[in-house]
């Protein structure tokens, strides 16, 4: 009965995806189609961001590094790999392209999933601001190791990308990644998670081994901040200035503004951010003066984020409060 | 090995400006524990303080550069900084002070991003060129190693407001109530030290050493623009944690360590990697000694 609902729910959630882009292709201006493609987008950093910082308490503000890694491994990979295997021609069959980007999807995110365990490996015997000085660290040299491979372009910016990622794409990535962090959090593992934010130590004195989850947190968290550069590399101009420090930050800014450890605040956070210098452009000069006073006063008025750890929800609120740890922060 | 002497010197004079910085970031974690990313652009700010003072007082052309100007100069962007901070520290940093840290961390976030757009909306976006206060001199150390008397000045100027600081924070009462402070806040306000008031001195003081940095900075790269306090302001963080955060001798290793392996990287293996050598070493320093080449190991209590 259960199985059947989700799997209903889940071709629902396709069907939607897909008429929400058919109706929104036809409908949207192209620059509010592109500002509601870039949200989607951040969402999905936003989210699994949030598995780190929010969920299982670490703190990384290098998250823009491996979404960088992701969007430079697919894009060489659509470049370089596809015609390939699929043959040239390969652009002419809507189905084949359709695979090879979702391969190159893939792809971009494993190659950051790769990269998440080799930063998280070391990084993880770090705590609080040595983690994230660390994680800022390996993000920037990451993006400056990438501007140093000639054959992604180095200082020119990747060129030669076929734009292939829509709404459709960006909306099922924002959702499947929202429903992989939802149900980890609700699983054995996320308990794990959140023990560990809760207090490192207890949950090490109970047998949680908290080094393997913590890198487990930051391995998923990387893979989808790879697909998440993965979508924008089949998007728009890939350059590694679009992955400095202040990326991962504004990524940051999502989460906490939207309240650590909520997903639908992370959700909420991701689209306030990117539609909020849009709303502002009435006031071109004054807009960014604008946006970081309201950071400010927003993070004075309301320092837990705009949900603090609930959860925006369209049914009654279930166990889901009761069943989740209560300790005040 | 001329060349090695050469880079040498560069990053020394390098090294003092991001040691500077380094100060204000280790001196503000000490007290209040939080990463003050609105730093690096006091920094940017006491550039421009320096820029307006100097032209305001007609300093600019090399006819009219004396020491006592450049003096006035200095000392001019160093108090309006310090300012700066005070107000910084009132307006955005006190009162989410018993929030959470990531609150606090994000608000100075806000605070960095507000006056770099500020600083692009009043001063402009496009690069200033710094007016000579001192008239530029090369001076040979040795065989096919030159340096600028700029350079000079900003090692000197670094190295006494260094020992002016080391003798304020051990020598005097004030000095003395900021280690308390540091060391333990709540036992400190126990002892009837005015938390607050050390607290609005601490950042006083940190402000215009970035304020000083800003000026030192003019003077050997005499371009400044709103975006210049992001990288540096960065990168002497960095260095503050390489040498333990909340450490001030530490902040001084950190910093030139930091200027000298960067020029170091800029003559011999390629300019395009100096911005990552600074983490590379903060990666590998932090993963033999996770708390900083001075800082202290704390063990962690149940």
């Amino acid at each position: 009965m259960i199985a059947a609902r989700r799997v209903l729910g889940t071709l629902a959630a396709i069907a939607i995806v897909w008429a929400l882009d058919w109706a929104a292709s036809r409908t949207l201006n192209p620059y509010i189609y592109r500002v509601v493609v870039l949200c989607s987008i951040n969402v999905i950093l936003a989210l699994s961001l949030n598995l780190v910082n929010g969920i299982t308490g670490q703190f990384s503000i290098g998250h823009a590094g491996f979404m960088a890694v992701g969007a430079y491994a697919s894009a060489a990979y659509t470049v370089y790999a596809v015609p390939l295997m699929f043959g040239s021609g390969y652009a002419q069959n809507g189905w084949l392209t359709a695979a090879a980007f979702l391969l190159a999807i893939l792809v971009g995110g494993l190659v950051s999933a790769v990269a998440g365990f080799l930063v998280g490996l070391p990084s993880m015997r770090l705590r609080g601001d040595y983690l994230a000085i660390v994680t800022l660290g390996f993000g920037e040299i990451i993006r400056v190791a990438i501007l140093n491979i000639d054959a992604v372009g180095g200082a020119r910016g990747f060129a030669g990308i076929p734009p292939r990622t829509n709404l459709a794409w960006v909306l099922a990535g924002a959702w499947l990644t929202f429903a992989v962090i939802r149900n980890l959090m609700r699983s054995y593992h996320g308990r794990a998670l959140l023990a560990i934010r809760e207090d490192e130590i207890a949950a090490e004195a109970l047998g949680v081994p908290t080094t393997r989850y913590k890198v487990m947190a930051f391995v998923i968290g990387a893979f989808f901040a790879g697909v998440a550069g993965a979508l924008f590399s089949h998007y728009t101009y890939l350059h590694t200035n679009s992955f400095t420090f202040m990326k991962s930050i504004e990524v940051v800014i999502m989460v906490v503004l939207g309240g650590m450890g909520s997903l639908t605040g992370s959700i909420l956070g991701a689209v306030l951010l990117t539609a909020l210098p849009e709303l502002l452009r009435f006031a071109s000069a004054e807009r960014l003066i604008i946006y970081s006073l309201l950071l400010i006063v927003l993070m004075i008025a309301r320092p837990q984020g705009i949900l603090g750890r609930r959860e925006l929800s369209f049914r009654r609120r279930r166990a889901e409060s009761a069943s989740r740890p209560t300790l005040a922060a | 090995m001329q060349e090695f002497f050469q880079q040498l010197a560069n990053g020394v004079a390098w090294g003092s400006i991001y040691a500077l910085i380094a100060l204000g970031y280790t001196m503000v974690y000490g007290t209040l524990r939080l990463i003050n990313f609105a730093h690096g652009d006091v920094y940017m700010v006491g550039a421009f303080a320096a820029y307006f003072l100097a032209r305001a007082l007609g300093v600019g052309t090399v006819a009219s550069a004396s020491p006592l100007m450049a003096a006035l100069v200095l000392l001019g962007s160093m108090a309006i900084c310090a300012g700066l901070g005070v107000l910084i520290e009132f307006f955005a940093y006190r009162p989410v002070r018993k929030s959470s840290r990531i609150t606090a961390l994000i608000t100075a976030i806000g605070v960095s991003l507000l006056l770099e757009n500020a600083g692009i909306l009043i001063f402009g976006p496009d690069p200033k060129f710094f007016p000579q206060v001192i008239a530029p001199r090369t001076i040979r150390l040795a065989e096919g190693v030159l340096v600028t008397n700029h350079q000079i000045m900003v090692v000197v100027v670094s190295v006494i407001l260094m020992i002016a600081l080391t003798l304020f924070i051990q020598r005097t009462r004030t000095g003395k109530a900021m280690r308390a402070v540091a060391f333990h806040r709540d036992a400190a306000s126990l002892m009837g030290i005015p938390v607050d008031r050390i607290i609005t001195i601490t950042f006083a003081i940190g402000s215009a050493l970035a304020a000083a940095a800003g000026f030192l900075v003019g003077l050997t790269n005499p371009k400044i623009e709103p975006l210049m306090g992001i990288m540096p302001g960065i990168k002497a963080f960095v260095a503050a944690v390489l040498g333990g955060i909340g450490s001030i001798p530490g902040a001084m290793i950190g910093g030139l360590l930091m200027g000298i392996s960067e020029y170091m990287v800029v003559g011999y293996i390629s300019s395009t990697y100096r911005d990552a050598i600074a983490f590379v070493i903060l990666i590998v320093v932090l993963l033999i000694r996770p708390a900083g080449l001075l800082g202290r190991n704390v063990t962690e209590k149940v």
